[in-house]
C-alpha cells in the first residue's frame, strides 16, 4: 500500500435507495486500512464533484442496483469539467454488459458485478489508488 | 461432533439413539457444528427429545386457530391457493397495461404495480433526469395515467398492489379512477405495499418525501382513512423484506418486522382506534432466502408471535385480528449473475420454503434479476415455476405438511427465542421509531450483511458459480431488457405537459392549499385530502412536494 493510505469515496447517484452494497464496500475498505468518505444515498453529481475536490479522493466508487449507472457518464463528463480527470471510478451493483461497455467508454475504471469478492475490490482499488497518484505527479 | 449437542447423554436414551450416536461419532470426524443464517445451531438430528409434542396444542393449535402456528385458516391451500403477484413495471402507463394484461392470461390472480423510482422518490417525470425514467418501474403521475395503466382491467373485482411509500399517492389515483368508472370504493381490494415508512428509514430508502415523524403521522392518517371508507384495503404492509435484503437475517429481519407492527398498533390505539378495526388489515411482506428450512420456521414462529401479540398485548378479541397474513418474495440477493439458470433453482426452493411456510401471496423473482429488470420470458419461468410447484409437485395437498417434524417444531421455537430476544431489546429502547432514531437496527443490518459477505469470500458458504462450482463464461450472452426508447419518454413527457394544461388549476391549487392545511393540528385526515388532491387533477410530485414542505424532507437514517 502507498505511504498515504487511500481516499476513497463510496457513494450512490440517481434514485436508488438500496444502500448493502455501499454499507459492505466502505466497512470493507476501512477494514483494509483505507480512509473511506461514505455518503447516504441520492447524492446529486455536483456534490459528488465538490466532495472529491474537497476530500483530494484517490478513488470514487458508486453503486448503482436500479438503472442510477446511467447517469454516470454525467458524472464523468463533471469530473473532467472540474480538472478531476485522475480520480479513479469504480461502479459496483447491477449493470447489464451493454451498458458496462458505454460506462467504461466514458471513463469508468471498472465495474464490479454481484458475486466479486471484496478482496478483489480491495486489491483493485490500492492499483487504481497508485495510478491515480501517478496520473497527479504527472500533471503536477 | 460432540455428543453433547444431541443431549442423549443425560437422560436415559434408547438404545437405539445412543447406537447412533456412536456410529454417527465414529463416522463424522470433525467437530463441525452447523450455524443456520440467523446464528441458531443445527444438530445433524432430532428425535423426540427436541420436540416432544407436549404442549402441542398451545404451541401449534390446528390451521386457523390460535396461535396459527400451522397457518392462518383452516382451509389453507385447499380452499384456495395462494395469491401469484407478480411485480411488474416499466415504461409508460400503456406499457404496464399491456404487461398487465399478458400476465393476467397467464395465470397471475393479482396485481401488483411498481412504480419508477421518481416516483418513489416524490418527482413528477419532468422534474428528474430524463435518462433514468421508466427504467425501473413505471412512469405514473396522476389519475389519468392510472386509468391507462388500468384500462380494461376490473378494478373492483381483482386485488391490486400498489407499491406506494407515504403519501400514497398511487392508491388515491386508484381510488379516483374507480369514482370515475362508478366503481364503489368498498369493492377495491388490494394492499398498500410500501407503507410500512419504519423499513424505508432503515434499509431501502426508497422515498424522498417525508421526515421520520411527518410520515409516521400520514401513516395512521392513510390506516385510519382506508379503515372508514376502503375497508376491503390493506392500508399498512409491514416489510421484513428491505430489512432482509438489506443484510438482516432471517430472524432479526422477522424480530425488525413484528417490532415495526407493534410500534403502528400502538401508534393506531394512541390516535383512538379499536385494535379489531384495523389489526386484520394489517399485512406483512417478507423475503425468502434459500435456507428453506430456516425459512419456513421464521414464519410459523412468526405467526405464533404475532397472534399472542395481537391478543395479550393489544387486547384483540376477534380471532381475524390475531393473524399474521403476509406476501413473500423471493429473494434477489441470492441470485447470482454467474450460471445464471442456476437461479431458477434457487427461485424454486425459495417458493417452496415460502409455500411450506404458508404465505398468502408470493411472489418469484426472474431469474435474470441480477441483470436487470427481467425479461418477458424470464417472468414467464416465474409464474410457471409456482404453477409446477402447486400443480406438478402437489405442494399444496396437505396443510402445513412440516408440522410436526422434529427438526421443524425445534427449529420454530428456537428462531421464536431469538426473534423474541430481538424484539425485547428493542421495547427496551421504546420500540421502534426510537431503535431507528439510535441507529441501532441500521447497525445489526450492517453488521450482518458484511457477516454473510465474509463467510462467502471464505467460502465457509457456497455459493454455486460463485465461490464453488465455478465455470468459465461470458456474461454478455444473457438477454436484457431494453430500456424504453428516448422518443416514447418525450411522449409521456408531452402528454403530461397537456394534462397540466388542460386540468382546473383553480380546482388543483385549492386541493393543494387545503391538503397544506390539513397537516396543521392532528384533527384533519392527510389523506382525505391527498386523495381529494387526486381527484381534482393534482400530479404525484405536487401532492408530495406540498407534504414534504409542511412535514419536512427524509433523509436517510444510514451509517456504516
Amino acid at each position: 500500500m502507498a505511504a498515504r493510505p487511500p481516499r476513497v469515496i463510496v457513494t450512490k447517484i440517481g434514485f436508488d435507495g438500496h444502500d448493502r452494497g455501499s454499507r459492505v464496500i466502505s466497512a470493507t475498505l476501512r477494514d483494509a486500512g483505507m480512509e473511506v468518505i461514505y455518503t447516504p444515498p441520492w447524492q446529486e453529481i455536483a456534490t459528488v464533484v465538490k466532495l472529491a475536490t474537497e476530500e483530494d479522493a484517490d478513488v470514487i466508487g458508486i453503486s448503482s442496483l436500479a438503472t442510477d449507472h446511467l447517469i454516470i457518464p454525467q458524472l464523468m463528463d463533471a469530473l473532467r469539467n472540474a480538472g478531476l480527470s485522475d480520480v479513479q471510478v469504480i461502479v459496483g451493483g447491477i449493470v447489464p454488459a451493454k451498458d458496462e461497455a458505454r460506462l467504461l467508454e466514458a471513463g469508468v475504471a471498472r465495474v464490479f458485478h454481484p458475486g466479486a469478492a471484496l478482496d478483489d475490490v480491495v486489491t483493485d482499488v490500492i492499483a487504481l489508488t497508485a495510478k491515480r497518484r501517478q496520473l497527479q505527479g504527472e500533471s503536477a | 461432533m460432540s455428543a453433547d449437542i444431541l443431549n442423549i447423554k443425560q437422560a436415559a436414551a434408547p438404545e437405539g439413539l445412543r447406537k447412533w450416536e456412536r456410529e454417527f461419532t465414529q463416522g463424522v470426524k470433525a467437530d463441525a457444528t452447523t450455524f443456520n443464517r440467523s446464528g441458531i445451531p443445527i444438530k445433524p438430528l432430532y428425535t423426540q427429545r427436541d420436540w416432544t409434542g407436549e404442549r402441542q396444542d398451545e404451541a401449534l393449535g390446528y390451521p386457523g386457530q390460535y396461535p396459527y402456528t400451522r397457518g392462518i385458516y383452516a382451509t389453507m391451500y385447499r380452499g384456495r391457493s395462494w395469491s401469484q403477484r407478480q411485480l411488474i413495471g416499466l415504461g409508460v402507463p400503456e406499457d404496464y397495461n399491456q404487461r398487465v394484461k399478458e400476465i393476467l392470461d397467464l395465470g397471475a390472480s393479482a396485481l401488483s404495480l411498481i412504480p419508477c423510482n421518481s416516483v418513489f422518490r416524490g418527482y413528477d417525470a419532468d422534474e428528474v433526469p430524463h435518462e433514468l425514467l421508466g427504467t425501473c418501474g413505471t412512469v405514473i403521475n396522476h389519475v389519468k395515467d392510472m386509468d391507462t395503466a388500468l384500462d380494461g382491467v376490473p378494478i373492483g373485482d381483482l386485488s391490486t398492489a400498489m407499491n406506494d411509500p407515504s403519501p400514497f399517492t398511487l392508491l388515491a389515483f386508484e381510488l379516483a379512477v374507480a369514482r370515475r368508472r362508478g366503481i364503489p370504493w368498498t369493492r377495491i381490494t388490494g394492499t398498500s405495499n410500501q407503507s410500512d415508512c419504519i423499513s424505508h428509514f432503515v434499509a431501502n430508502h426508497m422515498f424522498f418525501r417525508l421526515a421520520l415523524q411527518g410520515a409516521r403521522r400520514v401513516v395512521i392518517d392513510h390506516i385510519k382513512f382506508c379503515n372508514a371508507y376502503v375497508p376491503n384495503w390493506n392500508p399498512l404492509s409491514i416489510v421484513g423484506q428491505h430489512m432482509q435484503q438489506a443484510g438482516a437475517t432471517p430472524a432479526e429481519a422477522m424480530a425488525f418486522t413484528l417490532a415495526s407492527g407493534i410500534q403502528y398498533a400502538e401508534d393506531c390505539i394512541a390516535a383512538g382506534m379499536d385494535p379489531d378495526q384495523f389489526l386484520p388489515r394489517f399485512t406483512f411482506f417478507f423475503d425468502i432466502s434459500v435456507s428453506l428450512f430456516e425459512e419456513v420456521a421464521k414464519f410459523r414462529a412468526g405467526r405464533r408471535i404475532w397472534a399472542r401479540l395481537c391478543r395479550e398485548r393489544f387486547g384483540a378479541k376477534d380471532p381475524r385480528s390475531w393473524r399474521f397474513k403476509f406476501h413473500g418474495q423471493t429473494s434477489g440477493v441470492d441470485l447470482t449473475r454467474q450460471q445464471p439458470l442456476n437461479n431458477i433453482a434457487r427461485v424454486t426452493t425459495q417458493a417452496m420454503a415460502g409455500i411450506l411456510g404458508g404465505l398468502q401471496s408470493l411472489h418469484t423473482d426472474g431469474y435474470d434479476e441480477v441483470f436487470s429488470t427481467p425479461t418477458a420470458e424470464a417472468a414467464r419461468i416465474a409464474v410457471a415455476t409456482q404453477n409446477i410447484l402447486r400443480e406438478e409437485a402437489h405442494l399444496t395437498d396437505v396443510i402445513d405438511p412440516l408440522g410436526g417434524s422434529y427438526y421443524i417444531e425445534s427449529l420454530t421455537d428456537d428462531m421464536e427465542a431469538k426473534i423474541n430476544k430481538i424484539i425485547a431489546m428493542i421495547d427496551e429502547v421504546g420500540g421502534m421509531y426510537n431503535a431507528v432514531e439510535k441507529g441501532m437496527v441500521q447497525q445489526m443490518i450492517g453488521d450482518s450483511a458484511l457477516a454473510f459477505q465474509k463467510q462467502v469470500d471464505s467460502g465457509s458458504q457456497t455459493v454455486v458459480g460463485v465461490n464453488a462450482y465455478q465455470t468459465e463464461e461470458d456474461p454478455g450472452t444473457y438477454p436484457s431488457l431494453e430500456y424504453p426508447e428516448p422518443a416514447r419518454m418525450q411522449g409521456y413527457l408531452q402528454r403530461l405537459a397537456q394534462f397540466k394544461r388542460e386540468r382546473s388549476n383553480a380546482d388543483v391549487d385549492a386541493a393543494l392549499t387545503a391538503l397544506a392545511r390539513s397537516t396543521e393540528g392532528r384533527n384533519a385526515n392527510v389523506f382525505e385530502h391527498v386523495v381529494k388532491a387526486a381527484e381534482a387533477g393534482a400530479t404525484h410530485g405536487e401532492i408530495c412536494g406540498t407534504l414534504r414542505k409542511e412535514l419536512g424532507f427524509g433523509h436517510p437514517l444510514t451509517m456504516v
